[in-house]
């Protein structure tokens, strides 16, 4: 049974979002995610400065035999990412809420993370 | 039937087994106003005929004395090479997908993609591309791609590049928009230093360089890298591993070295054929790894420790990308890329600079056959590698008409490419041309410079 | 374990029977900066090591030569040495690419005899034998598409349509030429969904891009529905030849109404697959993308002055052709395997290369449906190929389609296609070919049921496996993590 924590938001496409102290966005991929794709053997990132809309292709996370696309949640602009991941992509499966996240955005608005689904409602979208 | 083990009992057995009336009921679900008429082909050959008429198709094109390169070498090919590499277990085995089944494929391979890389001086080589002139369309694309500073669609291509490889990169190029912008030539067959700053400040995503180029001319590789990387662009470096035995290596260009290095490999142990099959060899910087296109190798471990061989980095291609993948390739070129590990195994970098050598002393040594024919000049001045273009008095195209009746094939034309070049002749004299050889073919040329053809002689 | 080539390496040894000797002052004229300054590590060795060396590696591949190899969608189907034998001659080894006519009268003779045989075969007006592989193929298919709407102005047409079961290379090649690529969902029964793509199609669809029979192994029926509805829609069809060998002188692509076509001779035309190439995807198309062919094409002049009946077209008689796919003309020893090939089989033998592979197919699919195995798609006819589902084996006893994969290796057969087409889950591809006997299908069968029962008594044995052969399973996500392409005289490890 994979984790969802209930105090951030969420992608159908299972990118989750967090609003953090300082007003940025801090972006990954879910607990139930990083199962299905097995071990993370590489992680591109976007360059900080990069202008991204909510829904943009941003990032790509691969498996050995799987890749997947990383979109946006909200619009903003990247302020940072996390460069562990160029040498530790397992940390995408070990701590996926934590250490495993992809970068961090400074949203434009940050009421755009309303429109994104609760833990109960991303819950659902995986069992259907 | 060729090639089908099937006797009667056996067919009538498989029948029973799947409750079919017949071979033929098995296509009942093609709708029967598609199925096919007879179709008006020969009746089949046994192999000795088949030979019978291949053997006489080749007879017809054999015993050319060679005096062309332009992209393909008439090199000495040891005996071993394709022994070895048409072996049944290397030639009729397919990609290796099954890593365990296919270790023998696998390890050549990475030590295919590891002589390359050091022949090159680059961090890392692919398992190859289908021929150099469709690796340098990747190698524009993978440019476009992975220059992350620039948002240009556009790249520099020297003039000097052979024209058939800026022709297939164009069509594999075309369909994304990107654009091939000419650098000019100076009057001495080499890129015009003086053009470069028209492109200064300009956003292109790569320049493209030839080494030596089409002309056999040496570039200025390193300053016209170290211009380019000023700019913010990639350098792709187009050349002949041969000749990278004794030349800079696209590795070593500058102070940091290409960015890209591309070539054919044929050179390397594969006959030329009629251009194909060949290989293209594909070298890159680290930085550039997860753009590369093709197959890459990697070493690993099993979990007793042993060490094995792989495909890597496949989220990359194809069949799990998609659309998305870095290209469509699906294969390399295995089997030629077998022979050419086989020949750089046994050639060494002794051997190959020897090769090297050779070709440019047996060039140096054609130059001063041609060049003893009154009217006859080497068209640009400077050093040579491997090929030079020479100016004939009279029309080429007559020139290699005449030589052909003689079964010489006297070099490449440049008209069609290069308009301004028409009285030159592209020609080549590799290690396997003898002095003889190059008396005769300068004897047949001189006799055509001073009897022209009747045809003109009426004119 | 094997060692490396580099590893059998010491300094001053050399197969000196290939090095020419010419004095190293020959270089002298070279500028000295443009020189090399340290030759490159490459290994110093005998011949005899040499030979050696590659003779052993070639003994740790699984080959058509040697073991039954149903991958599927490859059609690993027995290479006529005669073939090679007959591409081996010198005159056509030593033939410069850039010959003229009066000097290759062979080889354009060849090459025309095979574009006539391919247009015949496969029902195109036009075929040019440029492409050096099935995707260099797909790609000019594709291109020509685009040449085609472009030249009537018809710019709008931005998107590639493909079954959700085809082949990744479909859409990388319809992204290559620029186009956005949306997926045709395809029914339980093994179908194109029509409604679906009935619903897709626009004055934005520039094409469909389909395999028939598809990867499924069925043969798509609803194929002239299909033809009408892209067309109706301006669209033009593209057939992919992957599956050509299931058809072969039984339907023609260009009698099911496709545009263009590419063929893969590394299968249907039995050329060796050289452990991943090379191989060669001539392309075909009707009458409107005649002009758009890839160059070069070789013409047929019977009343030429000079006696030569054969030559490249010109230039300007393809002006609108989407241009060349590299430097020369294609694998052209391929070719001229894929040509030696038909002239053995002739009009009857390419028409049993269907029926058989067929029969095979059908054959295998139902001794292990006997066996109790699952099929993909029971109630159809297999062509020359056909999906099972571990599904069930995979629930119940915790072995998937790699273990069993795996496994098979052991028993000296090389794997099926494992995890193809994706939306099969846990599937395995299965192509015999037309030249496998019974006795060879009957010991897969064997080796299936005896995989079967050890997955259910020892699942470990095949979560294992492979146990014979020179490695076992290997650490690909450490591979992946930290990629070693280059040896770098590093120790060898363990």
């Amino acid at each position: 049974m994979s984790q969802l924590p209930d105090d951030i938001k969420y992608l159908n496409t299972h990118e989750w979002a967090r609003l953090e102290d300082d007003g940025e966005v801090s972006v990954g991929i879910t607990d139930f995610a990083q199962q299905e794709l097995g071990d993370v053997v590489y992680v591109e990132l976007p360059e900080a400065g990069t202008e991204v809309k909510a829904g943009d292709e941003v990032a790509v996370v691969e498996s050995v035999k799987a890749a997947s696309d990383i979109y946006a949640p909200v619009t903003g602009v990247v302020t940072a990412v996390n460069s562990d991941l160029d040498t530790a992509p397992e940390w995408v499966n070990n701590d996926p809420y934590g250490r495993g996240y992809f970068f961090r955005i400074a949203p434009r608005d940050a009421a755009e993370l309303d429109e994104l689904l609760d833990a109960e409602a991303y819950a659902e979208s995986i069992e259907g | 039937m060729p090639f089908i083990p099937h006797t009667e009992a056996e067919v009538g057995q498989m029948l029973a087994r799947i409750d079919a009336p017949s071979v033929a009921a098995l296509f009942e679900e093609i709708p029967s106003e598609l199925r096919a008429a007879p179709l008006d082909l020969h009746d089949g050959l046994n192999e000795m005929d088949m030979l019978r008429w291949m053997g006489a198709q080749a007879r017809k094109d054999e015993g050319t004395l060679c005096f062309a390169g332009a992209g393909c070498y008439d090199h000495h090919i040891p005996a071993a090479v394709w022994d070895i590499a048409t072996r049944g277990e290397f030639m009729t085995a397919y990609t290796p997908y099954q890593a365990e089944a296919s270790q023998g494929t696998l390890q050549l391979i990475y030590e295919y993609q590891s002589m390359m890389a050091h022949l090159m001086a680059m961090d890392l080589s692919n398992a190859s591309l289908y021929d150099g002139a469709s690796g340098l369309g990747e190698a524009l694309l993978m440019a476009v791609r992975g220059n992350r500073g620039s948002r240009s669609r556009r790249v520099l291509v020297a003039d000097s590049l052979n024209p058939r490889y800026r022709g297939a990169a164009q069509t594999i190029v075309g369909p994304q928009h990107i654009e091939l912008v000419p650098l000019a030539l100076d009057a001495s067959g080499v890129t015009d230093t003086e053009v470069l700053a028209e492109h200064e400040g300009l956003d292109f995503a790569a320049l493209v360089i030839q080494q030596p180029n089409y002309f056999g001319r040496l570039e200025s590789v390193h300053s016209l890298t170290d211009w380019a990387h000023a700019q913010g662009m990639l350098v792709i470096a187009v050349v002949n591993p041969i000749a990278a035995a004794v030349l800079a290596p696209p590795g070593e260009w500058g102070e940091n070295g290409a960015d890209i290095a591309v070539g054919d490999g044929q050179p390397l142990g594969i006959p030329m054929a009629s251009g194909g099959p060949s290989f293209g060899f594909m070298c890159c910087t680290e930085r550039l790894v997860r753009q590369m296109p093709g197959r890459l190798i990697g070493r690993a471990t099993d979990a007793r420790g042993t060490p094995g061989y792989t495909l890597v980095l496949q989220a990359r291609e194809q069949h799990i990308r998609r659309s998305k993948a870095t290209s469509n390739i699906c294969t390399n070129q295995g089997l030629l890329v077998t022979a050419a590990t086989i020949h750089m195994a046994l050639l060494g970098a002794t051997g190959l600079a020897q090769v090297a050598t050779a070709c440019h002393h047996a060039n140096n040594q054609l130059l001063r056959h041609l060049t003893a024919i009154p009217g006859v000049q080497v068209r640009f001045d400077g050093p040579h590698f491997h090929e030079a273009a020479v100016r004939l008095p009279v029309d080429p195209a007559t020139v290699l008409t005449q030589l052909a009746a003689e079964g010489i094939l006297g070099g490449v034309p440049l008209a069609p490419d290069y308009p301004g070049l028409s009285d030159c002749l592209l020609v080549c004299a590799t290690e396997m041309r003898t002095d003889a050889d190059m008396a005769r073919f300068a004897g047949a040329l001189a006799r055509t410079l001073t009897a022209p053809p009747r045809c003109q002689a009426g004119a | 374990m094997s060692k490396l080539i580099f590893e059998l390496s010491t300094e001053g040894r050399g197969a000196r029977a290939q090095w020419p000797q010419t004095p190293a002052e020959a270089l002298d004229d070279l500028p000295g900066e443009l020189r090399r300054r340290t030759p490159p590590a490459l290994p110093h060795l005998s011949e005899l090591q040499v030979v050696r060396h590659y003779t052993r590696l070639s003994q740790r591949n699984f080959s058509i030569d040697t073991h039954f190899y149903p991958l599927g969608s490859c059609t690993m189907k027995y290479n006529p040495r005669g073939a090679h034998r007959a591409a081996s001659q010198p005159g056509f080894l030593q033939r410069h690419p850039l010959a003229p006519p009066a000097l290759s009268q062979g080889v354009l003779g060849c090459l025309h005899r095979l574009q006539a045989i391919l247009e015949e075969v496969t029902g195109m007006r036009g075929v040019s034998l440029a492409p050096m592989a099935g995707a260099q193929g797909e790609f000019a298919g594709i291109a020509m598409i685009r040449a085609y709407h472009e030249a009537r102005g018809d710019h709008e047409r931005k998107e590639i349509l493909i079954p959700t079961a085809a082949h990744g290379t479909n859409p990388a090649t319809a992204s290559m030429c620029g186009y956005r690529v949306r997926e045709i969902p395809v029914t339980s029964g093994g179908d194109v969904d029509l409604e679906a793509l009935q619903q897709a199609v626009g004055p934005h669809t520039a094409g469909l891009m389909m395999t028939n029979p598809s990867t499924c192994g069925v043969f798509e029926t609803q194929i002239r529905a299909i033809a009408d509805t892209i067309h109706g829609a301006g669209g033009l069809l593209y057939y992919d030849g992957a599956n050509l060998n299931a058809i072969l002188g039984k339907v023609r692509p260009g009698d099911m109404g496709f545009d263009v076509i590419h063929m893969n001779l590394h299968k249907t035309f039995a050329t060796p697959h050289g452990g991943g190439g090379p191989g060669a995807g001539p392309v075909g198309v009707n009458e409107r993308l005649l002009p758009f062919l890839p160059r070069p094409l070789v013409v047929e002049d019977r009343t030429a002055d000079d006696g030569l009946h054969y030559r490249w077209a010109d230039k300007a008689e393809s002006p609108h052709s989407i241009g060349t796919l590299s430097a020369f003309g294609g694998n052209i020893g391929i070719l001229l395997r894929a040509l030696a090939y038909a002239l053995l089989l002739g009009r009857d033998g390419l028409l049993r290369v269907a029926e058989y592979a067929t029969l095979n197919a059908n054959y295998l699919a139902r001794a292990l449906e006997d066996a109790g195995f699952q099929l993909a798609f029971p109630q159809r006819r297999a062509s020359h190929e056909f999906i099972i589902t571990l599904q069930r084996e995979a629930r119940e006893w915790g072995v998937g389609a790699t273990d069993f994969a795996k496994r098979l290796l052991d028993h000296g057969v090389h794997a099926p296609t494992v995890h193809f087409p994706l939306l099969i889950p846990e599937c395995l591809l299965i192509e015999p070919t037309e030249t496998e006997d019974l006795a060879t299908l009957d010991a897969f069968v064997a080796a299936m049921q005896a995989t079967r029962r050890e997955a259910e008594a020892h699942p470990d044995r095949l979560h294992q496996a492979p146990h014979t052969m020179p490695i076992g399973r290997l650490d690909e996500v450490s591979a992946a993590r930290n990629p070693d392409l280059v040896w770098r005289g590093d120790p060898p490890m363990a």
